[in-house]
C-alpha cells in the first residue's frame, strides 16, 4: 500500500461494479467502471450525474451495501471491508434521500436520536443525552419543543431531514454520504438543509454529496466528480469543473441546466423540423 | 396582445372531508391571454395543482368548487352541462396534463392501442392501426418523437420520452390552452430541456396558443413563460412579467423564494450563502388571519395580522397582494 496523505479520508480506486442477474443466461449491467476519486477530511465532494450514471452505485459501495466487482475503497488507508461493521459505521454515516422513509412511524423521533447516541457512546446518563440532543437540534435550527416527543408523520420533510442531519452530528462520523438529500424537500427548505451541510463541514466532517442538480452542486461543493454512464468523465475543484469544464459531456450537461437569468434560444431549431434527440431504450 | 383565453375571477375551491375544510384555492383571479405562457410557482401545498384542477372544471370527490368564475375561450366551465364541458372544452380547447401524467400510460398496452382508445372515447369510432399511424404518427414526428414509438410499450421509453408522449397525446386535438402540472420534476436536465423544447415548438407553431405551466422549479418556468404568478397559501401574491418579477421581486414571499433557490449561473459565479424562508406554509384548514404570509414575513407590521391585503395592480402590469404596496390601506 502506498503512503497515505494524512488529509485523505476516503480513497476510491478503480471501483467497478457489474450487476448480474440470471444463471443460464446472465445479464450484465455496468453500475460503475473504473471510478477513482479521493475525499479529504472536512471537504464537500459532489458526485454529479444524470439518473442512471452510477452515482448511487458508488454511494452504496461506500456504504458497504454490496461489494465491488473490482477495485477498492480505502478509509484512512484501510480497506473498508476489513473494518468491523460497528467501527465502520461510526466513521461513515448516511443522510437519506427520502426522510419520510427513514423513520419508523411507530416510534417517537426521540428514539432515533437516543439510539444514535447509544451507538456511539454506549451507556450514557439521560440528562447528558438530553443535553447533547438539545445541542445538536440547536445546530440544525430545530426548536426542541416542536420536534421532541412527536411522531414522524407530524413533522414536515424539511424537519425530518434536519433530524437526520442532527443524528449524523450525534454520531460524529468522519464522512457523511448524502444521496440526494434535498430531492424530497420543498424548494424553500432546501437552502436550510444545504446550509446545515456546511455546518457539518465546519465541524470537520467530510461530505459526499450526491445530486443531479447542478445548482446545488455549484453552491455546496469544494470538489466535483462528474459521472456519465458509470464512468468519471471529469473531476477537480468545483469552481473549475462546474464553471469552465473541458469534457464535452460536462459542457453539454451544464448548457442544459435552466438558468434564472438567461433564456434558452431555440429560434434556430423551432423553424426547422428537427428530431429532438434521444431514441427509445 | 390578443383577447384573453382564460379568465379566472375570484375563484374558490375547498377540499371538504373528514379532515375538515381545506382552503385549497381562496380568491384567485388570473387572466391568460392568447399567446401567453403563465408560470405558476410556489411551495408544495400552496394550491398550485388545485388551481389547475379547478380551471379544468373537473373537480374530484373531495375538491369542491365554492364560487367565482372560470371562462375558458368563452365557455363558463361551471355554468355549462358536464357533457358540453367534456366534449367541447376539454381536449378541444383546454388540455390538462396532471402531475405524474406519464404514469398514466397503460403498461400493458402499446402507445398506439392506448391512442385508439383515446380517439374512440372522443369520436365514438375506434380507428385502425394504420389510421393512428398516419394521423397521430405525423403529430408525433412533428414533435420530434419517432413514429415507431407508437409500437412500443411504456416501459421501453425513457422518462423524458414518456412525458413527451403524454404531451403529444394531449395536444392531438390542437387545444388552445395547455395546462401542465410539474412536467419536468421527475426528469434529469437533458430530458427537461427536450420537454421544454417540445412545449416551445407547440407554441411556436400555434398548435397551443397559451399555456399554464405549474412548477416549483423557477429556472424552468423562466424558460417557458412570459408571465410569472407566485402562489402562497391558496392565493396569488405576485403576478407580473417574468423578467421583472425575477429581477425586482416585490412581495416578501417572492423574495424569500428567489433567495432560497440554488440556481446555476455560469456567469455570476458561485452563490453567496442562501437564505431560507423560516417556518412552513400554514395549515390551510385554518389559514392565519390577515395576510397569510405574515407569520413568516420579516417585514410584517401590526396591520398585516389584522386584515387581509387587497390585490393591487402597479405600473407594468404587476399585481401584488401585500400591505406595503396598498398605499394608505
Amino acid at each position: 500500500m502506498r503512503a497515505q496523505d494524512a488529509a485523505v479520508l476516503l480513497d476510491v480506486r478503480q471501483l467497478t461494479k457489474i450487476y448480474t442477474s440470471g444463471y443460464l443466461k446472465t445479464t450484465r449491467v455496468v453500475g460503475c467502471q473504473g471510478v477513482s476519486f479521493v475525499v479529504k477530511r472536512g471537504e464537500i465532494v459532489t458526485l454529479l450525474g444524470e439518473s442512471g450514471s452510477g452515482k448511487t452505485t458508488v454511494a452504496n459501495l461506500i456504504l458497504r451495501i454490496f461489494r465491488p466487482t473490482a477495485g477498492e475503497i480505502l478509509l484512512d488507508g484501510t480497506d473498508i471491508f476489513s473494518y468491523p461493521p460497528r467501527a465502520y459505521y461510526a466513521k461513515v454515516q448516511q443522510v437519506f434521500q427520502d426522510p419520510y422513509a427513514a423513520f419508523n412511524y411507530f416510534y417517537r423521533i426521540d428514539r432515533v436520536l437516543h439510539r444514535a447516541l447509544a451507538f456511539k457512546n454506549g451507556r450514557m446518563a439521560l440528562t447528558e443525552r438530553q443535553a447533547r440532543i438539545m445541542e445538536v437540534l440547536d445546530v440544525v435550527g430545530l426548536n426542541a419543543s416542536e420536534v421532541l416527543g412527536r411522531y414522524p408523520h407530524q413533522l414536515s420533510g424539511g424537519q425530518l431531514q434536519r433530524l437526520l442531519i442532527a443524528r449524523a452530528l450525534l454520531i460524529e462520523p468522519d464522512l457523511v454520504v448524502a444521496d440526494e438529500p434535498t430531492s424530497m424537500i420543498d424548494a424553500s427548505s432546501r437552502a436550510g438543509i444545504l446550509n446545515h451541510l456546511f455546518d457539518l463541514r465546519d465541524r470537520g466532517i467530510a461530505i459526499l454529496f450526491i445530486t443531479h442538480d447542478v445548482g446545488q452542486a455549484a453552491y455546496i461543493a469544494d470538489k466535483a466528480v462528474v459521472m456519465h454512464k458509470g464512468k468519471v468523465v471529469e473531476q477537480g475543484p468545483a469552481s473549475q469543473v462546474l464553471f469552465s469544464p473541458t469534457h464535452p459531456y460536462v459542457q453539454k450537461l451544464l448548457s442544459d441546466v435552466p438558468k434564472l437569468r438567461e433564456r434558452w434560444d431555440f429560434s434556430q431549431e423551432l423553424g426547422t423540423n428537427v428530431l429532438l434527440g434521444d431514441s427509445p431504450r | 396582445m390578443e383577447n384573453p383565453l382564460v379568465i379566472v375571477e375570484r375563484l374558490r375551491g375547498y377540499y371538504v372531508g373528514g379532515f375538515g375544510v381545506v382552503h385549497g384555492v381562496d380568491d384567485v383571479s388570473l387572466t391568460i391571454r392568447a399567446g401567453e405562457g403563465v408560470g405558476l410557482v410556489g411551495e408544495s401545498g400552496c394550491g398550485k395543482s388545485t388551481l389547475a384542477q379547478l380551471i379544468t372544471g373537473v373537480t374530484g370527490p373531495v375538491l369542491h368548487y365554492q364560487g367565482g368564475t372560470v371562462m375558458v375561450d368563452g365557455f363558463n366551465v361551471y355554468a355549462i352541462p358536464e357533457e358540453t364541458l367534456r366534449t367541447e372544452v376539454l381536449c378541444k380547447r383546454l388540455a390538462y396534463i396532471p402531475q405524474a401524467a406519464m404514469d398514466s400510460l397503460n403498461p400493458v398496452k402499446r402507445i398506439r392501442d392506448l391512442l385508439r382508445d383515446v380517439v374512440k372515447e372522443r369520436t365514438g369510432r375506434r380507428p385502425s392501426n394504420e389510421e393512428v399511424f398516419t394521423t397521430a404518427g405525423e403529430h408525433f414526428e412533428s414533435l420530434g418523437l419517432p413514429r415507431r414509438v407508437l409500437n412500443l410499450y411504456p416501459h421501453e421509453l425513457s422518462g423524458g420520452m414518456k412525458q413527451r408522449v403524454v404531451v403529444a397525446i394531449s395536444t392531438l386535438w390542437n387545444p388552445k390552452i395547455l395546462v401542465v402540472d410539474e412536467p419536468t420534476s421527475a426528469l434529469d436536465v437533458s430530458s427537461q430541456k427536450l420537454l421544454v423544447k417540445t412545449l416551445m415548438l407547440l407554441r411556436h407553431r400555434g398548435t397551443v396558443k397559451s399555456m399554464l405551466f405549474i412548477t416549483h422549479d423557477i429556472p424552468v418556468a423562466r424558460q417557458v413563460c412570459e408571465t410569472l404568478a407566485v402562489m402562497y397559501a391558496g392565493q396569488l401574491v405576485e403576478v407580473g412579467p417574468v423578467e421583472e418579477v425575477l429581477d425586482s421581486p416585490r412581495h416578501p414571499y417572492t423574495r424569500g423564494l428567489l433567495s432560497s433557490i440554488a440556481s446555476y449561473e455560469p456567469h455570476a459565479g458561485r452563490r453567496a450563502r442562501l437564505e431560507c424562508i423560516p417556518g412552513r406554509p400554514p395549515d390551510m384548514r385554518n389559514p392565519p388571519p390577515g395576510c397569510r404570509f405574515h407569520p413568516r414575513c420579516s417585514l410584517a407590521q401590526p396591520r398585516c395580522a389584522q386584515s387581509e391585503p387587497p390585490e393591487v395592480t402597479l405600473a407594468g402590469k404587476r399585481m401584488l397582494r401585500c400591505w406595503r404596496f396598498s398605499g394608505g390601506g
